[in-house]
């Protein structure tokens, strides 16, 4: 009798437990959708808006969808600019993960495989990349003597060397997990280092050459600071530069403004659709070894 | 001897290269310019008057105090909600793929998206925020145009893009502590909250300081999201060092520019690396 009258409580207990447990998470499901969703649902209504309708800045859906006529006047703005910058990202974000991926990858290498007093000097001055603050003025200095400011060589190259230090942490994290036995039977082979890397080591990076593909694109494509410093000049428009300068010029149009944002945002979401455990992952590892 | 010949020191020369040019070598020129008035063709040495400058200007002078609440209160915000929402997503909870896509999904916004979204949400009169807060009765104040308020409403909009990385990081801390840990615990009889003070906090230190140092360095690098929300305005009231610097550029004082590159990096050095020092002292080995 006591037995069960016990049995009686702890199921009691155990549902009143479970009903908390429901309630907690329908006020934590709550506040993110306040927090994170509503912002993002703002974008959207407002992208497909009319002007007069966007300025009343509030979440009510359209009377009618404008979203297809706003796309199509942000992108012919000033001589189809936005194409220009479209065009411009795409080239600067794959060229810059091309380098990045072919020399973090051989210098990850010989930094993991190597030991010794000055690999770890060199190993240093790599990582001190990950906290010091880029020189700005200086390196525009730099750039001037070779001629590259305001090129695409020169934006690239910038883009490179301030990912190089991220890029080589990836990289030698993951080296370290390809055993030493692979290369010396290559060695044994008479491979030389640069056969050695390229036919055997590089392959074998895959799953980590996509995770800086990935982290890096979104990256690069998202970048604002170093195009505004390096690559200024009408015609060297990218994706970001544009749409803070759409924002001085549209400063009553919001329905268009959005409709860029919205525009703009799409790559780096279907790239987080798509590979969102690998871009988790990449994050985490970069963080926790650096 | 054979082994090292192998791993060439050839193979770093490409990316070493691009990254003495173009980061090392700005880095140490700076220094030197910091202490000239310079035009990028010719330079004059001025000594220390670039510096006097920045902390003799009220106008620079709030830069440095702001890139230090904003790089402080970031961090500490960071830390705290991604601990939070962290030991929420690694219990048992249904909707965890949800809620963790949905914090982590501003990190892919750009940053000026960013910016732009919430300098309308945080509209004085029309903004999304103070509306809903005259719902409850509160009269909402001008988030970005009272020049008290500015640096820390920015603060809350970097808080809100970053805080998905930090618990990303936190959730795969939290993931590496053993079990056993947890079952030793509840046979001691123990209560879940005090798991959690004396497991999954310590023992996630290694995750919690890598979130701390992430978000001092990022902090007190930012400038784009200022840029695009206030141009560090009302006045200088929102500056951070970082715009500071870009305005100097812009308005040619390429000198007075890099000095304050030259303060951001002593800083970083400053702040940074002794915590950096000073957290990794303390690790919990596993």
């Amino acid at each position: 009798m006591a037995q069960s009258l016990e049995a009686e409580q702890l199921k009691q207990g155990k549902q009143r437990k479970h009903v908390v447990q429901i309630l907690a998470e329908v006020i934590a499901v709550f506040i993110c959708i306040l927090v994170f969703i509503v912002p993002f649902y703002f974008i959207i209504v407002t992208a497909m808006k009319t002007g007069p309708e966007a300025a009343q800045l509030s979440l009510a859906w359209p009377a009618e969808s404008q979203l297809w006529q706003n796309i199509v006047e942000v992108f012919q703005v000033r001589n189809n600019m936005l194409v220009t910058a479209f065009i411009n990202s795409t080239i600067i974000t794959a060229v810059s993960i091309g380098i990045l991926v072919l020399i973090c990858s051989m210098a990850g290498f010989i930094l993991q495989r190597r030991k010794g007093k000055t690999i770890g000097l060199l190993t240093s001055a790599f990582l001190a990349g990950l906290m010091i603050p880029p020189a700005v003025v200086p390196t525009i200095w730099v750039l001037e003597q070779f001629h590259l400011f305001k090129t695409f060589p020169g934006i690239i190259l910038v883009m490179v060397a301030i990912s190089i230090p991220f890029c080589i942490v990836l990289y030698t994290g993951f080296i370290a997990s390809i055993p030493k036995e692979i290369d010396e039977a290559a060695i044994i082979d008479g491979c030389g280092s640069m056969k050695l890397f390229l036919t055997i080591i590089f392959p074998l990076l895959k799953p980590i050459h996509s995770t800086v593909i990935i982290l890096q694109s979104v990256q690069i494509f998202n970048d604002f600071v170093h195009p505004l410093y390096f690559f200024p000049g009408s015609e060297n428009a990218t994706v970001q530069l544009t749409l803070y300068n759409f924002m001085s010029m549209y400063s009553t149009d919001w329905n268009l403004l959005f409709a860029n944002i919205l525009l703009i945002t799409i790559p780096p979401f279907v790239l987080f659709l798509i590979f969102s455990e690998k871009i988790v992952a990449g994050m985490t590892a970069g963080a926790v070894k650096g | 001897m054979k082994v090292n010949k192998v791993y060439s020191y050839w193979l770093i020369v490409p990316a070493g290269l691009i990254y003495v040019l173009l980061f090392l070598y700005p880095t140490a020129v700076s220094f030197f310019f910091s202490f000239t008035r310079w035009t990028l063709t010719e330079w004059e040495w001025i000594g220390f008057d670039n510096f006097k400058m920045f902390f003799e200007e009220p106008s620079l002078m709030i830069g440095f105090k702001n890139t230090l609440i904003f790089a402080v209160l970031t961090a500490g915000l960071k830390v705290i909600i991604g601990v939070f929402l962290a030991v929420i997503l690694i219990s048992k909870i249904k909707t965890k793929r949800f809620i963790r896509s949905t914090v982590f999904f501003p990190v892919l916004v750009s940053t000026i998206a960013v910016g732009i979204t919430f300098q309308m949400l945080m509209h004085p009169s029309n903004g999304l925020i103070n509306r809903t807060l005259e719902l409850i009765g509160i009269t909402g104040p001008d988030w970005l145009g009272n020049p008290n308020l500015a640096i820390y409403s920015i603060a809350l909009v970097d808080v809100w893009k970053g805080v998905g990385i930090a618990t990303v990081i936190l959730i795969a801390g939290m993931m590496s502590i053993p079990k056993d840990y947890y079952e030793a615990h509840q046979i001691d009889g123990g209560t879940s909250v005090n798991a959690f003070w004396h497991i999954t906090l310590p023992l996630s230190k290694p995750a919690i300081n890598a979130v701390i140092l992430l978000a001092l360095i990022g902090g007190l690098r930012t400038f784009d999201l200022v840029w695009a929300m206030t141009g560090g305005g009302p006045g200088f009231s929102s500056d951070l060092i970082a715009s500071i610097i870009y305005k100097q550029y812009q308005a040619g004082f390429y000198g007075l520019s890099t000095a304050g590159n030259v303060l951001l990096f002593i800083l970083v050095a400053c702040i940074v690396y002794p915590i950096f020092k000073f957290l990794t002292r303390k690790e919990v080995d596993l």
